[in-house]
C-alpha cells in the first residue's frame, strides 16, 4: 500500500470557502444589477464591467509584480469592482471609474495584506476619494424620470419635500442615486438572500437601519424617505457587513450597526453634505479595532459567579 | 446562556449493526502505554506462555494503568512500536494458540467497599474509553467524596461515525445499570444522569428503563450539537456548571464517566474479566461493509478491515477514532487499543488537504467555540511569540475539538496552531516558574 495522508484534526470540513462566501454575496447583488440596467440603460452594465474588469487586473498584476500568490479565484475582487460600480453615477467617465477600481484594490486592500488584512472597505474607500477627486461626475445624477433634477436626499436637504417621488418609485429604484443603490426591492432581496445563507447576520443591518428609522422618527424627518434614500440599504446589507473591516461578534455588529446609523443621521441632518453613508462605514471601519476589543467574548474559563 | 458548537453529518451508519466478534488474528501486538501516565512494565518473558485476562504489564506509578493479555498464546517478542501520535511504546507480541484458555486468576474481585471498589477498578485496567485513555481508577478515587455531587454518565457520542457507545448501551444496558449500582453504592453521589444526543432514540428508551425504578438517577436528552460530549460542555449542559480553567470536574462537584468505561467495570466486578476487548466501529467511506466488531485489544487494525471485506476504494487516511478529534494513523499495522472506539478510513476524495487560503476575518472560529476562545488572536499572538497574550486569550482552555476549523472557510489549520500555540504557552509558564523558584 502506498502512503497515508496524515494530518492533524478534525478530518472533515464544512463546505464552506472563501469562494463560495464571495460568490453568494454576487449572487445576492445580482438583482441590483438587474434593476440598474432597467432604470439606468445599458451603460450601467458598462460600468459594472469596467469596474470589475480594473478590479481583477489590478490584483493580478499588483500580485504579480510583488511575487504573491494569485488570489484571484476567491472572487473578492469581483466582489469589490460591483461594489464599487454599484456606488457610481452612471454617467461616471469610464477612466475615472477605473481608477476608483484601482485605487481600492491597490491602496485600500494588497498595500495592507490583501484580503482579510484591510482596515477599510476597499469599495466605500474609493468612493470616498473619487467623491473628492472627481467630485463633479461623482454628484452629477442621471434621472430616470425627466421631471426631477435632485436626488431624494438633495431634495429633503433643501427641504422641498413635496417634489420628492412616490413610495413606489423609491421601492422600484426610480429615482436620482447612483446605479446599484436605487432599487430598494432588489436590495433587500439581496440582503435576506445573505442572512438565509448566513453569509452576515441580520445584526448590523437591523442595527444600522433600525438607528436611521429611530432617529428621522424622533427628529421628523420623513422616516420613509430616509430609508429608502442614499445608500442606506446597500451600505447596511453589503458594506457595513464586510468581514475584514467589521466586528465579528453579535454585540460588536449592533454597536457597529448604531455607530453607522448615528453617524449617517448626524452627516445628514445636520452636515453640509446630503448623504453620509459611506463616511459613516469608513468611520466605524477606524473604530472596528476598539469595538471589537470592547466586545471580545470572554473565555470560558470558570469559577468564580456562574 | 447557551454553548456553541457545530452541526455535524451524523453519519451513524453502523448504529443498527450489532457487534460481530472477529476470527482471532495469528499475532496480536499490546502496548504497554494505552493510558494516560507512565506506561506499564512488562511482567511477562520473551518464550512465555500466557492466557486471556493475565496480566502482560503491571501499573508503574499512580497514573498508569494494569495491561493484561487479550488472547491465548506465547510471547513471541518485545517491540518498540510508534504510535500515532509520533511517540514510542515498548509492545508486546503474542503468538495466539486459538484456544482463547482464560487465566485461572480471572475470578470476580471482592468488592465490599469504596478502597476495594477502586483497586478493583485499578485491577480491572480501565481507562477513559471515550478517548482520552486516563486511568479510570485515579478519577474515580476520589479524596473527599462528600464533594460528588453528581456523576455524569457520557453517552453523548457527539462524533460523527462512532457507534460503539451506541451498542453498549443497547447491548450492555445491564452491565450500564450494574454500575449506576456500584457508583451510586461506593461514590454516593446526590445524584446520577446519562447525557445522550438526541439522535439515539432507542438508547434514550433503553436508559429510560435502566433509570427507572433507581432513584436519583435521570436521563437528560441533548441536542446533537458537537461536540456535545466534550467534558466540559457535556457538564455545562446536565448540571450548568462551568469547570474552572485547568482544573476537573471534580470542581464543580462533578464526575464524568464514559458509559463504555463503565459497562467494563461493572463486567469486571461481576466476571473478573479485565479490559481485554473492544467494540468497534469500522466505518468510512474507503470501507466495503461497514460494521460494529469486538476484537482483541492488539488486533492489527488490517484484520478489522479484512472482516468488513475490505476497502472499496483505496484507503487514503486511516483514524483511531471519529473524524472530528480522531488522529490519523501512518500504518494500518498498528493495533486496536483500550481506547479505540471506532476506525475509520477515508477514500482519496474525503481524505485530500483542501488548500488552505487567506484568514478573511470572517470570525467563524471564534463564533463558533464552545469556550469562546479567538482562534485568530491565538494564530497571530503565537505567530508573533506573544506568550503573554497567549496567556491572557486563555489559549491553553482549548480543548481541540476542531469546531473552528471544520467552519472556516480558508481550511486554515487552526487546531495544529492551537496546538502548538499551547505548547509555547506551557513551556512559557513552565519557565515563568522556574524563574521564580530559581
Amino acid at each position: 500500500m502506498n502512503k497515508m495522508i496524515s494530518s492533524v484534526s478534525p478530518h472533515i470540513l464544512s463546505p464552506r470557502t472563501t469562494q463560495g462566501i464571495m460568490l453568494d454575496v454576487l449572487i445576492a447583488l445580482f438583482p441590483a444589477g438587474v434593476a440598474s440596467v432597467i432604470i439606468f440603460g445599458l451603460r450601467s452594465l458598462l460600468v459594472i464591467g469596467v469596474c470589475v474588469a480594473v478590479c481583477i487586473a489590478s490584483e493580478l498584476i499588483f500580485e504579480k509584480i510583488c511575487k504573491k500568490e494569485n488570489t484571484l479565484k476567491d472572487l473578492s475582487a469581483v466582489v469589490t469592482g460591483v461594489l464599487l460600480a454599484y456606488n457610481l453615477p452612471v454617467s461616471i467617465p469610464l477612466w475615472q471609474a477605473a481608477l476608483g477600481s484601482m485605487f481600492a484594490i491597490v491602496v485600500v486592500k494588497q498595500l495592507f495584506g490583501g484580503i482579510g488584512q484591510n482596515f477599510a472597505n476597499p469599495a466605500i474607500t474609493a468612493r470616498i476619494v473619487m467623491m473628492t477627486a472627481f467630485s463633479k461626475t461623482m454628484t452629477t445624477w442621471t434621472f430616470p424620470d425627466a421631471a426631477s433634477s435632485a436626488t431624494p436626499l438633495a431634495l429633503m436637504f433643501k427641504g422641498e419635500l413635496n417634489s420628492l417621488p412616490s413610495y413606489t418609485d423609491m421601492l422600484f429604484g426610480f429615482r436620482g442615486g447612483c446605479l446599484g443603490e436605487t432599487c430598494t426591492i432588489a436590495l433587500l432581496i439581496g440582503g435576506i438572500y445573505l442572512i438565509a445563507r448566513r453569509v452576515i447576520t441580520w445584526h448590523t443591518p437591523a442595527a444600522f437601519i433600525g438607528t436611521v428609522l429611530v432617529m428621522s422618527l424622533i427628529f421628523e424627518k420623513a422616516p420613509v424617505y430616509q430609508l429608502m434614500s442614499g445608500g442606506l440599504i446597500i451600505g447596511a446589507f453589503f458594506m457595513a457587513t464586510d468581514y475584514a473591516t467589521t466586528p465579528c461578534t453579535k454585540w460588536g455588529k449592533v454597536v457597529f450597526g448604531i455607530g453607522c446609523g448615528l453617524i449617517t443621521i448626524l452627516i445628514r441632518f445636520w452636515g453640509t453634505s446630503p448623504e453620509g453613508v459611506s463616511y459613516s462605514i469608513l468611520l466605524m471601519n477606524i473604530f472596528t479595532p476598539y469595538i471589537s476589543k470592547l466586545t471580545r467574548s470572554k473565555p470560558l474559563v470558570g469559577g468564580g459567579k456562574q | 446562556m447557551k454553548l456553541s458548537g457545530i452541526r455535524v453529518l451524523h453519519r451513524k451508519n453502523t448504529a443498527d449493526s450489532i457487534p460481530q466478534k472477529l476470527p482471532l488474528p495469528e499475532t496480536v501486538v499490546i502496548p504497554m502505554s494505552m493510558h494516560i501516565g507512565k506506561p506499564a512494565v512488562p511482567a511477562v518473558k520473551t518464550g512465555e506462555r500466557v492466557t486471556v485476562g493475565q496480566v502482560i504489564g503491571t501499573a508503574d506509578g499512580f497514573i498508569s494503568a494494569p495491561v493484561h493479555s487479550s488472547v491465548s498464546g506465547t510471547v513471541k517478542k518485545f517491540i518498540e512500536i510508534t504510535m500515532a501520535n509520533g511517540s514510542k511504546t515498548n509492545a508486546v507480541v503474542i503468538d495466539t494458540d486459538g484456544l482463547q484458555e482464560i487465566c485461572p486468576s480471572v475470578k470476580p474481585p471482592v468488592v465490599k467497599d469504596f478502597e476495594s471498589f477502586v483497586n478493583a477498578v485499578r485491577a480491572s485496567g480501565v481507562v477513559g474509553l471515550g478517548g482520552a485513555g486516563f486511568p479510570t481508577f485515579v478519577k474515580l478515587g476520589v479524596k473527599d467524596l462528600s464533594a460528588v455531587k453528581a456523576i455524569i454518565i457520557n453517552a453523548a457520542e457527539c462524533e460523527p461515525y462512532i457507534t460503539s457507545d451506541t451498542r453498549t448501551m443497547l447491548d450492555k444496558a445491564d452491565y450500564i445499570a450494574k454500575g449506576i449500582d456500584l457508583l451510586q453504592k461506593y461514590l454516593v453521589p446526590n445524584r446520577i444522569i446519562i447525557g445522550i444526543e438526541d439522535n439515539k432514540k432507542t438508547c434514550i428508551d433503553k436508559m429510560n428503563k435502566v433509570a427507572h425504578g433507581k432513584d436519583n438517577v435521570e436521563v437528560k436528552v441533548l441536542p446533537s450539537v458537537y461536540p456535545q460530549g466534550g467534558e466540559k460542555v457535556l457538564v455545562y449542559n446536565t448540571i450548568g456548571r462551568i469547570i474552572p480553567k485547568g482544573g476537573l470536574p471534580l470542581d464543580v462537584g462533578a464526575v464524568v464517566i464514559n458509559c463504555t468505561t463503565l459497562a467494563s467495570i461493572a463486567e469486571y466486578v461481576e466476571t473478573g474479566m479485565p479490559l481485554v476487548e473492544k467494540c468497534i466501529t469500522v466505518d468510512g467511506s474507503a470501507v466495503k461493509e461497514p460494521k460494529n466488531v469486538i476484537a482483541p485489544i492488539g488486533t492489527p487494525l488490517e484484520k478489522l478491515f479484512d472482516f468488513c471485506s475490505g476497502f472499496k476504494a483505496e484507503p487514503k487516511k486511516v483514524l483511531y477514532g471519529g473524524p472530528m478529534m480522531g488522529i490519523a494513523v501512518p500504518s494500518l499495522d498498528l493495533p486496536v487499543l483500550k481506547m479505540t472506539n471506532a476506525v475509520i478510513a477515508m477514500d482519496e476524495n474525503d481524505a485530500k488537504l483542501p488548500k488552505t487560503t487567506a484568514c478573511i476575518n470572517c470570525g467563524e472560529c471564534v463564533n463558533h467555540c464552545p469556550l469562546r476562545l479567538d482562534p485568530r488572536a491565538i494564530a497571530k499572538a503565537y505567530k508573533l511569540d506573544m506568550c503573554e497574550e497567549l496567556k491572557n486569550l486563555c489559549a491553553d482552555l482549548c480543548m481541540e475539538c476542531g469546531c473552528c476549523a471544520y467552519v472556516c472557510p480558508a481550511k486554515r489549520h487552526i487546531v495544529q496552531t492551537n496546538k502548538l500555540a499551547k505548547a509555547k504557552l506551557n513551556k512559557y509558564i513552565r519557565e515563568q516558574k522556574d524563574k521564580k523558584e530559581g
